[in-house]
């Protein structure tokens, strides 16, 4: 998996959707390289979940394009993963979960469980291994989550709100788990409503505000010396949707 | 009065004492009902399926037409088979009319409509929830279908089992493709049709026991599953 030649960089042009005449995302273009970690940031329906399922593929742009543009780039949707805001958990045990998606990429039967109990191990679950996925806590099944799609070991990592119903202690834990990610190399691309989080993880900062792209800057510059009245008004912790 | 106890008298001690007309009365329903209802899973598990996650012209119409499909009369069903597997039918070189197989065959359209109905909601709710997911970590269409109704099992076979008492309880279509013959295409509600109009309640009553002993058995499986899913899965599958 890791030889795959890579699928970055990721390019957004022009990028907009719509659902019934209602222009939910409007020109949006920015690029994204290879290894770094974008942190996607906005009021509650500025349009950072419509973003992640855009550029992950599950969803088709009205206008513009989502473009793949390193040598891999035919096979880009096989070297992503996305966790989502609300965790889908299959029926089955948490091991199965993740076991099912080694399966879908085609990793063989031998190699799956150690696969599988590795990715628990780091999640903190393998005391859950053998528990029906969909009795897990809200907080477990967004663990769960994460390892089931790191377990496939992605090139870029789709993560929307990873933290967000998760204890003090687990938050710390899961930032870990994202920044040992991170140092394999994954290019991780995040939404996140904690702005602590967003410091300690961020390489670079896509703010959106209603449906547009409103900054896109490297984290340390965005933070300090935000250019946008917007962005300023939000860091400052002001900004209503 | 009398005449009701004696004969439930008789029904029991026929029950109790395996009687062999019955018994082999019995043996042939189940085996029609169940084969039956193998083959409308085989067929409408997959169909149902299908039915959910595909978009193709017509399909609202499909969809119309397996959920009105689930409430066909089955003397209708009973007759259209009567038809084409008649000596003169499409299918009369097969020479099947008459014999367990063409009742299987009618009690199977009767079944797989409902299979496929039930199994159509199941899964396109299920898929509601699954479909992002299931793209995102790269499930093939046929994959997918093998998914959903994995997952979905539990209400699944509840479907299956609603089609089996659909199936186990019905007259019309198996008396006409079976013709109700002796030790060959006799089962429990025709027999029961026949030996009350005959004036012998006592084989009709042990029967009409059984198949509402069947009925219940079938009710309590699918409660019982039903909890099993509640306790398993956190909610019903
Ligand atoms: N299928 C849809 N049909 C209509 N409107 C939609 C649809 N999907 C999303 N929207 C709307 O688009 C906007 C952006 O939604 P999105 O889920 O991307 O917000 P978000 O930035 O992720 O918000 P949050 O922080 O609350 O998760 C919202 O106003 C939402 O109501
Ligand atoms: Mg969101």
């Amino acid at each position: 998996m890791a030889t795959f030649p890579p699928i970055t960089p990721l390019s957004v042009e022009g990028l907009a959707f719509a659902v019934d005449g209602k222009q939910l995302l409007s020109e949006i273009s920015f690029t994204l390289e290879a290894h770094r970690t974008a942190l996607v940031l906005g009021p509650n329906g500025a349009g950072k979940s419509l973003l992640l399922r855009l550029c992950h593929g599950l969803l088709q742009p009205t206008a513009g394009r989502v473009s793949w543009q390193g040598a891999g780039a035919d096979q880009a949707s096989a070297h992503q993963a996305m966790v989502f805001q609300r965790p889908v958990m299959l029926r089955r045990s948490a091991a199965a979960n993740i076991d099912y998606a080694l399966s879908l990429r085609g990793v063989p039967a031998r190699q799956r469980s150690s696969l599988t109990a590795e990715a628990l191990e780091r999640a903190g679950l393998s005391a859950l291994a053998k528990r029906p996925a969909r009795v897990l806590s809200g907080g477990e099944q967004q663990r769960l989550a994460l390892a089931r799609a790191w377990s496939v070991r992605p090139q870029v990592l789709f993560l929307d709100e990873p933290t967000a119903s998760l204890d003090p202690a687990a938050t710390r834990a899961v930032e870990e788990l994202i920044g040992r990610i991170r140092a394999d190399g994954t290019t991780i691309v995040m939404t996140t409503h904690d702005l602590g989080q967003a410091r300690r993880l961020a390489d670079e900062i896509i703010f959106l505000h209603r449906g547009r792209l409103v900054e896109k800057t490297a984290a340390a510059d965005f933070f300090s010396n935000p250019q946008s009245q917007e962005a300023r008004a939000f860091v400052a912790g002001e900004l209503l949707w | 009065m009398n005449d009701f106890s004696d004969a439930f008298a008789t029904a029991l001690s026929l029950i109790l004492n395996l009687d062999q007309d019955l018994a082999e009365i019995v043996l042939l329903s189940l085996r029609v009902s169940l084969t039956a209802v193998l083959v409308a899973a085989v067929i409408g598990l997959p169909l149902g399926a299908a039915l959910a996650l595909f978009r193709f012209p017509g399909r609202s119409a499909a969809i119309v037409i397996v959920n009105a499909l689930m409430g066909l009369p089955p003397v209708v069903v009973g007759l259209v088979v009567y038809l084409l597997l008649s000596r003169s039918g499409p299918l009369g070189p097969l020479g099947l009319l008459f014999s367990p197989a063409a009742m299987i065959i009618a009690q199977a359209v009767l079944v797989t409509p409902i299979v496929a109905a039930l199994t159509r909601q199941v899964v396109e709710d299920l898929w509601a929830e699954y479909e992002e997911q299931l793209r995102s970590l790269g499930a093939t269409p046929a994959r997918a279908i093998g998914t959903l109704l994995w997952d979905g099992r539990f209400s699944l076979v509840t479907a299956v089992l609603a089609g089996f008492g659909r199936a186990s309880a019905e007259v019309g279509a198996v008396m006409i493709v079976g013709g109700n013959i002796a030790h060959v295409t006799r089962v429990m509600t025709t027999t029961i049709a026949l030996e009350v109009s005959k004036g012998d309640l006592a084989l009709a009553l042990g029967l009409g026991i059984i198949l509402i002993a069947l009925s219940l058995a079938v009710n309590g499986a699918a409660s019982l599953i039903r909890e099993t899913a509640r306790r398993y899965q956190g909610a019903l599958a």
